[in-house]
């Protein structure tokens, strides 16, 4: 699966909340082959912009118009930058990157997903049966989400905990995630904040439930050179941006 | 692709043009066979080697500044031994020359490195003495012509293969040194690794970087880059690849002009990673455009009157050794 470079024009811009956006790209080569989990790394061609690009996990692929989605919340230079992009506006992405989800016979599913963790996992439910998957969301307050309606046509069950208490139970995903553990999942997908991710996976392992991760890092080229984004693996250097970015749980030591 | 017009020999390694991946932005080179025409390139100087693996630095290693980026890997790398067994075979199915970039946290680890890899299939060393990076090593040997020199000598020593020193301009006089490592034995230098730099980050109130401090690439340093090999190119006569922030033709004509027989591409492989490909394109239009027959002739033509870069003229010195 050979990746590409490829001059992208911004389809569509939309707000899903005060600072969530989804992000439309014609990107006709990427969408053919993305799968769940994979990225792709953009750059900014406007002046004065910074150099590097930056990594943001497929949410959505229309294979027919050639288009990606991206979600992404704005929290620095670049994604600031972003949010500004209309219409028309131009980008350079370069993708499919990256290792995406082990999608083999997952059974019986549960994804759990924080903030702008749960747009991987986006694309990753569009790919699996309905009737087997069902998804925890963690948020700091109800406002947050906007996830469920996304979600919600391919899912059976949403699981909500919210930090403030303000919808769904009052704690993070922690606070449901072991009694859930005990109703006959057989896969865990989750992606979210390290500690999160973290924590989960303990709790999967203790269960005995196969979890898979998706890390995060800051990351330069995005195709396994720099190594910017290495981490230390159980049994090896992993580099996420190659060997993963997504991960067995078991894969990974340093969160 | 055989193309004169571009070809270039540098301390007796023919070269099909004069465009070479820098150290550490271009991983071994086949990370980036999807995009690049590996075939195509000059030469490929993979990722820094030490003897035994070497895991880097912890926390967040790279970050974006105003046109360039800081970087603090730490030299994460997979020894020698595992190059040599992994990735060496895979690189040399193609037909591009291979220079590994080295470095060691003593002379006698320096010397064993270079030992290490005098086998078939790679074509050059890169002495890596000026990394900012790592505690030991690295830059303390770049910054002292004495340390610099006992480093070419000790690799000299256990090579079969042209030396090429990597300079570092975190230095007064840049010139002084390029002079010892040349009298050490260097058949080249590459100028200019990275300069040490530093990001806070204002709302954290700390240091951005796990390192504290990293190494300042990409077009911000270029005018410093072109300085140096401006200044290195009237003093010494060993042919320099010039290296810092080039991303277009132009900018790799300023370096050619300044005195330096190739140049290599670094920071614009992380993020523009056809760069390579376009830069070859855009030179041979030159030379067209130009009605330039060999390229090498511009090199050092910005120098002084009576101070033309030496290397072009006695680029056979290396076979008369």
């Amino acid at each position: 699966m050979p990746k590409v470079l490829e001059q992208s024009g911004v389809v569509l811009q939309k707000p899903l909340d005060a600072r969530t956006y989804l992000l439309r790209l014609n990107a006709a080569q990427i969408a053919e082959q993305v799968v769940p989990g994979q990225f792709v790394h953009i750059k900014l061609t406007m002046p004065g912009e910074a150099l590097l690009r930056h990594p943001f996990g497929v949410a959505a692929v229309d294979k027919t118009q050639g288009t990606i989605d991206i979600i992404y919340r704005v929290a620095g230079e670049f994604t600031r930058a972003l949010a500004k992009l209309t219409p028309c506006d131009r980008l350079s992405i370069l993708g499919p990157l990256g290792r995406g989800f082990d999608l083999a016979a997952p059974g019986r599913t549960l994804l759990v997903g924080g903030g702008t963790g749960l747009a991987p996992l986006l694309f990753l439910v569009s790919r699996l049966g309905a009737e087997k998957t069902d998804v925890l969301m963690g948020a700091r307050t109800k406002e947050e989400l906007f996830w469920q309606k996304l979600f919600r046509p391919f899912v059976q069950h949403i699981f909500i905990t919210t930090d403030d208490g303000s919808l769904g139970t009052h704690g993070t995903v922690m606070a449901l995630l072991p009694s859930l553990l005990t109703q006959g999942y057989q896969r865990v997908y989750v992606c979210g904040p390290s500690p999160m991710m973290k924590a989960v996976a303990n709790a999967c392992e203790a269960q005995d439930v196969a979890c898979q991760v998706s890390l995060e890092r800051y990351m330069a080229c995005g195709m396994g050179a720099c190594l910017s984004c290495t981490c230390q693996g159980r049994e090896k250097r992993l580099k996420v941006c190659t060997d993963g970015p997504a991960f067995w749980s078991k894969e990974v030591s340093e969160w | 692709m055989v193309n004169s017009l571009l070809a270039v020999t540098i301390a007796g390694l023919h070269l099909k043009t004069p465009l070479i991946a820098a150290s550490g932005t271009f991983g071994f080179g086949v990370e980036f066979a999807d995009l690049v025409n590996l075939n195509q390139v000059g030469a490929i100087c993979v990722k820094g080697l030490s003897l035994t693996p070497c895991a880097g630095n912890k926390g967040q290693r790279v970050v974006s500044t105003p046109s360039g980026i800081l970087n603090a890997i730490g030299l994460e790398n997979p020894g020698c031994t595992y190059f040599l067994e992994h990735i060496l075979p895979q690189l040399r199915t193609y037909q591009v020359p291979v220079i590994v970039n080295i470095y060691g946290h003593s002379v006698e680890e320096y010397a064993a490195v270079a030992q290490a890899l005098d086998v078939e299939g790679i074509d050059a060393l890169e002495i890596n003495i000026s990394c900012p990076n790592v505690k030991q090593g690295g830059l303390a040997f770049g910054t002292d012509p004495h340390m610099a020199t006992s480093v070419v000598q000790a690799v000299k020593k256990n090579t079969h293969k042209p030396v090429i020193t990597k300079l570092s301009p975190n230095v007064t006089d840049i010139v002084s040194l390029a002079r010892a490592v040349e009298d050490a034995g260097s058949d080249a230098l590459s100028l200019i690794n990275t300069l040490l730099g530093m990001k806070i980050d204002v709302r954290a109130r700390k240091p951005v970087l796990g390192n504290i401090v990293g190494g300042l690439s990409g077009p911000a340093i270029r005018p410093v880059a072109v300085r140096m090999v401006y200044q290195v190119a009237q003093q010494v006569h060993i042919p320099i690849i010039g290296m810092g922030g080039i991303a277009t033709a132009q900018d790799a004509l300023e370096f050619m002009l300044a005195g330096a027989s190739a140049i290599a591409v670094g920071t614009a492989n992380l993020y523009q990673p056809d760069t390579l490909c376009t830069l070859t394109q855009d030179l041979q239009d030159y030379c067209a455009r130009e009605q330039i027959s060999c390229l090498q002739e511009i090199v050092g033509q910005a120098l002084p009157q009576g101070k033309k870069s030496m290397p072009y003229f006695s680029r056979n010195n290396y076979d008369k050794k």
